[in-house]
């Protein structure tokens, strides 16, 4: 008895102890400016290993199917071995970068201007990477990938959120997102929608196509007024929905077991809902247009094996495995000589891939921030941390 | 030993320290100033407190609902079975344990869709059953937990004679009377030690609700969602103070009443 109290009392004095040492290293809050990170200038060889965190689908090395294997080519042509860590979600992803350990991420818009901005990343020196000049301009130096003319990653391919639906029971097809805003809608219980904060701008371009009065511009950048009006929305379609999804397998059962009618998916998830036959569905970039992806390979600021991620950034915008990663996940490839080797000949055409007008019509995941993305001065807007409480808000 | 306690309350500490912190809101890197935001948010929107009293009724439930089966299972095993059956049963009972947490709720999952085995089984009876929601989350996590409520039960019946129930009724007591006053006061500390690992277990999870739960979160999703998708390890280091401390008042209204005083 008393040998434990004596154990209580030394680990009481050490959590004080903790406590204190956690006061002493408080730090002031940084301002939002971009940290120095140094930029790689020369490329050596490989380190003969590479640790990424990828999208589902990525990084395939033939375990899913024989013929999408373009790890195992990389691995011989540089000695690279690939170790890939898939991330579910944005925010898990930055959470994972965060932890360190890894080399390079594939990171959507939304996440980003989060790692560039906390550090996690470096610049990436575009002429070290061949296939770089290549890639589609209008995916060049844009807001989600680059701050002041610098690059901070390879755009790697992008693709539209698309609304899916049952095609033998939900008639007429819907022609507009309002499919799964309609309060009163005939599929009330079987709807779906996407269990992210992020999920909030589709709902956003929503109101921005049918409500002009809020004078929404840009679906990332709502003021108070318009953010209560968008949640207000997420709200009532929460008396309409089933369940929400995060994972794109989950999304596939719900379709198949037609517990799910309609709602916002991936066109990967619709391209293995076609090949499994199981339901037939179809999916749409609905009249608003759609968000969107547009994702970044980037490189970690304290990469253990740099060579290998440059050598991995130029692998994967090559052609021939830009087209392969492209059209196993169905998105449309960055690298404009992708056209020509996909198995699908019209796959470029069907997705838009070299399009720009179609391109811009998609309003890419992009982290919202208190300064407004559209440029506004005058008013403040949701960052995404109001996002997030907002979100576990929206679903009681 | 004393390495444990540290590693082990030391930990819980940090957490309960960097529940004080902020993070910044665009880099997400964490900001070390003392403040009380994180409880201030969580004890004035009126959303937390509905999902903490949502998931607080979800762990009586399942609670009462294992405790409910988990009786007369164990009571059957150590009074009715032989004893090599009896060692059969309890593989029985942790077999379903030996297989992935996972696989068991995707197959509740399968079971609770639309044109699952539930809405087959039903059909006869025109009766539907809820699909995925508050109702399939509590069935499941009940499943889930289970042996674990009828393993103590069990070992509290073996250490019960078999003469004590015979006395019982050689002095006229009715079975339910003798299962009332006899049976019940003596598995009391059982019961409670289960009802700690299915109570702490619910409260902890956000796997479950996740899967089957449809629409609906508990406290541990708000816990999951700020660490996973916000990146907000203050607040969800806040969040998870509500399980620990449901728990902890828990363990100190068990003790008050004296139930583990025997045990």
């Amino acid at each position: 008895m008393l040998r434990s109290k004596r154990l209580i009392a030394v680990t009481s004095a050490a959590s004080a102890a903790l406590l204190i040492m956690a006061g002493v290293a408080a730090t002031a809050s940084s301002a939002a400016s971009v940290p120095k990170v140094p930029m790689a200038s020369t490329l050596g060889k490989g380190e003969g290993a590479l640790n990424i965190v990828i999208w589902a689908g990525y990084a395939e090395n033939g375990s899913n199917d024989k013929t999408a294997d373009w790890v195992h080519p990389f691995e011989k042509a540089t000695g690279c071995k690939v170790n890939a860590k898939v991330g579910n979600t944005s925010d898990e992803m930055v959470t994972l970068m965060k932890s360190g350990g890894y080399d390079g991420v594939s990171a959507s818009g939304d996440a980003t201007l989060r790692l560039i901005y906390g550090g996690v990343v470096a610049p990436v020196n575009t002429s070290l990477i061949p296939n770089y000049a290549t890639v589609s301009s209008f995916l060049k130096n844009k807001g989600w990938n680059s701050v002041g003319g610098q690059m901070y990653g390879v755009p790697h391919g992008w693709g539209a959120n698309v609304l899916a639906y049952n095609t033998s029971v939900v008639k007429p097809a819907p022609t507009s997102w309002g499919a799964v805003f309609d309060a009163n809608s005939p599929y009330k219980g079987k709807i779906t929608a996407y269990d992210s904060p992020i999920y909030i701008a589709d709902a956003a371009l929503y109101l921005m196509k049918t409500k002009p009065s809020l004078g929404i511009k840009n679906p990332y950048a709502l003021d108070n007024t318009q953010f209560n009006a968008v949640v207000a929305l997420l709200k009532t379609q929460k008396n309409i929905v089933g369940e929400y999804w995060s994972d794109a397998s989950k999304s596939i059962q719900s379709f198949e077991s037609k517990n799910t009618l309609l709602g916002t998916a991936w066109q990967y998830n619709v391209n293995v809902l076609t090949s499994d036959k199981k339901v037939k569905v179809g999916a749409i970039v609905p009249k608003e247009g759609s968000t969107g992806w547009s994702d970044t390979w980037m490189i970690a600021a304290k990469a253990a094996h740099p060579n290998c991620m440059y050598k991995w950034m130029n692998w994967i915008i090559s052609p021939k495995v830009n087209a392969q990663v492209a059209e196993w996940f169905g998105e449309s490839p960055s690298q404009t000589k992708s056209c020509s080797f996909t198995a699908d000949k019209n796959f470029c055409t069907s997705y838009h891939a070299t399009d720009a007008a179609y391109a811009k019509n998609i309003y890419y995941w992009t982290t919202p921030t208190s300064a407004c993305l559209d440029g506004r001065t005058n008013v403040t807007c949701k960052d995404y941390a109001a996002w997030t409480q907002a979100w576990t808000t929206i679903k009681g | 030993m004393f390495w444990l306690v540290v590693a082990y309350l030391g930990s819980l500490a940090t957490m309960f320290a960097s529940a004080f912190w902020t993070v910044d809101s665009f880099t997400g890197n964490i900001v070390r100033h003392f403040n009380f935001g994180n409880f201030q948010i969580l004890f004035t929107q009126s959303v937390y407190r509905v999902i903490a009293v949502r998931s607080l009724t979800v762990a009586v439930l399942v609670t009462l609902f294992d405790a409910l089966i988990a009786i007369p299972i164990a009571f059957f095993m150590a009074k009715v079975l032989s004893q090599r059956l009896r060692n059969f049963a309890i593989v029985i009972i942790i077999l379903p344990l030996w297989a992935s947490y996972l696989v068991k709720t995707y197959a509740w999952r399968t079971m609770f869709s639309d044109g699952g085995v539930l809405v087959w089984l039903l059909k006869p009876f025109h009766i539907n059953p809820p699909g995925y929601g508050l109702f399939a989350t509590t069935l499941t996590l009940a499943y889930l937990w289970l042996p674990y409520m009828i393993l103590p039960i069990y070992a509290g019946l073996e250490r019960l004679p078999d003469s004590l129930l015979e006395a019982s009724s050689d002095l006229g007591a009715s079975a339910g009377k003798t299962f009332r006053q006899v049976i019940i006061p003596i598995i009391y500390p059982s019961i409670i030690a289960g009802s700690l690992f299915t109570f702490s277990l619910t409260l902890g999870d956000y796997i479950v609700v996740k899967i089957v739960g449809g629409k609906s979160q508990l406290m541990a999703n708000v816990v999951y969602d700020n660490v996973g998708t916000a990146g907000n390890l203050p607040f969800a280091a806040a969040a998870a103070l509500f399980p620990i401390a449901t728990i902890l008042g828990y363990l100190y209204f068990v003790r008050r009443s004296g139930a583990l005083e025997n045990f």
